[in-house]
């Protein structure tokens, strides 16, 4: 059954993300990704590691695609609009990019089946509280780099998005420092 | 392994039948006979004793309606919203103990459908794909009101979803364990945890109203501003669709709002195991969830809708930093043994 399983969703997987290249309409791209995200996180949750599947559909799915979507609703962008015929320079920067993924994938691809490296999943390994401890302890440092990223840009965004404030006259107007973002 | 499929489709069918498919034309019921009565008014009493066939009568009027498409609709999407508003509600239930650990033919039954270590996290991770129907709604109707009402779900979900997953986090702290019956058991050997996390209780009450599109925050439909929303253009079996949606995520998150502050399916001072453990632990959750049922209704008719704004700057500046002290609060009091039975 958990084979059954497996190819329905991988099926899926590979379907819907082909949507959300290919598709033109960047409402129905939207959705299919949500499709993709859902069934990746099937997968984690084959691989008993139901916590990544759970924080998978919670985060990706349930939130920072709704921002897209939100995004797309608000600028209310059209079917088919968008649809620029690409630049050469475009094509040739996705070109490298995609040369860039793929020569990130092929070596951890190759990893993964050498038999040394592939490990038989441990109760230990899936169970949130080592993960946790795992998170808090030996990778604490990481952890806190991504934590001010994220904190980085929350502010940057902030910074773009605000209006200039209502100037007094002679005051300096958009530019000024970050320091006076509403409490 | 074929006693265990057995079992869970039995524990699915219990569940769906008691909690998800009887709630919505019982909800429906009471939602009107509440409201009139508030209202100093009969409401429907004539179709069945105290008019409680009306219900049956609405769901058969729904089915035989026609089923008109806008022209100017974006066709699978307008399809699919409806069929996105009950899925993710309808599933939400796996992770919700409702009784204890039955024992037949010398196999143990956990009263839960899924036994997985996640939890309450698949409860949130469900319950949060349920915005998508409210969006796609929004957008394929092409109609600026339902857009609107779109718009406003997306952002009003993101906010107090929030809010509402770190009110959840502090409930689990003490227990230690994202799997609810562990929650269940916590509480039923210490104290319902509504107690010591009365403000966790208060954050994850309010956000609830606004993760099911209740009055006083149903601004997605609010009807006399935007007709009714995202479902504006949505007719006959579609638009009762959207509300059994509605109706069966109250029930969902009222469901684990017992589970986590009010001590679940269990009674206090009562310790019943066996079928007749499992009967009135069914009894008891199904109580406590109706009184919130009951709350909802009797909220809904007691206050006014909020403003757009109020609604954010209370989602982001008053519930969001109280859920968070709270979980601090939490996490600070477990570390220091104040709460009963952590060490």
């Amino acid at each position: 059954m958990e084979t059954a399983i497996f190819l329905i969703f991988a099926a899926l997987a590979l379907g819907s993300a082909l949507m959300v290249v290919t598709h033109k309409s960047p409402v129905y791209a939207t959705m299919s990704l949500v499709v993709t995200l859902f069934s990746l996180a099937v997968m984690f949750v084959l691989l008993g590691a139901p916590f990544i599947g759970a924080l998978q559909v919670l985060v990706y799915a349930g939130a920072i695609v709704v921002l897209f979507l939100f995004v797309l609703m608000l600028l209310n962008i059209s079917k088919e609009e968008h649809q620029q015929e690409g630049q050469t320079v475009h094509r040739w920067v996705a070109l490298l990019g995609a040369g860039a993924f793929v020569g990130l994938v092929v070596p951890l691809l190759y990893r993964a089946t050498q038999p040394r490296n592939a490990g038989a999943l441990t109760e230990q390994f899936v169970s949130i509280r080592e993960f946790a401890r795992d998170l808090f302890t030996r990778y604490l440092l990481q952890f806190e780099i991504v934590g001010l990223l994220l904190l980085v840009a929350v502010v940057a965004a902030t910074v773009v998005a605000r209006k200039p404030p209502a100037a007094p006259s002679g005051a300096p107007g958009a530019d000024s420092p970050v320091s006076e973002v509403e409490p | 392994m074929q006693f265990e499929l057995l079992a869970t489709a039995a524990k699915m069918a219990l569940m769906l039948g008691i909690f998800i498919l009887g709630v919505a034309p019982i909800m429906l019921w009471v939602e009107r006979r509440m409201s009139a009565f508030m209202q100093d008014r009969p409401g429907p009493n004539r179709l069945g004793p105290l008019g409680l066939v009306q219900g049956v009568a609405d769901a058969v009027k729904f089915m035989f309606k026609e089923d008109v498409t806008p022209a100017g609709a974006d066709k699978p999407l307008y399809l699919m919203a409806p069929a996105l508003a009950l899925i993710p509600a309808l599933s939400t239930y796996v992770v919700i103990p409702f009784g204890p650990d039955l024992t037949v033919s010398g196999k143990t039954i956990p009263l839960i459908v899924s036994t997985g270590g996640a939890g309450v996290l698949i409860f949130l991770a469900l319950s949060s794909l349920g915005v998508y129907s409210l969006i796609t709604a929004g957008y394929a109707s092409d109609n600026k009101f339902s857009l609107l009402g779109g718009i406003r779900a997306a952002a009003q979900l993101i906010s107090y979803e929030l809010a509402l997953t770190v009110a959840v986090l502090a409930a689990l702290i003490p227990a230690g364990s994202f799997y609810l019956p562990d929650v269940v058991a916590y509480q039923q050997k210490h104290v319902w945890m509504v107690i010591p996390q009365a403000i966790g209780f208060l954050v994850f009450l309010i956000a609830m109203f606004a993760e099911t599109n209740r009055l006083p925050f149903d601004l997605p439909e609010a009807e006399s501003e935007l007709i009714a929303g995202f479902h504006t253009e949505y007719g006959a079996m579609r638009f009762a669709t959207f509300f059994m949606g509605e109706y069966i995520s109250m029930t969902a998150l009222s469901m684990l709002c017992v589970t986590l502050y009010f001590g679940g399916w269990t009674l206090p001072w009562v310790h019943l195991t066996g079928w007749l453990g499992a009967i009135v632990g069914l009894a008891a959750l199904f109580g406590k969830v109706s009184l919130f049922m009951l709350f909802y209704v009797w909220v809904r008719w007691t206050f006014p809708r909020f403003r757009y704004d109020q609604l954010m700057r209370l989602g982001w500046k008053v519930l969001l930093p109280l859920a968070i002290l709270n979980l601090l609060a939490v996490a600070v009091a477990t570390l220091a043994g104040w709460f009963p039975g952590v060490g």
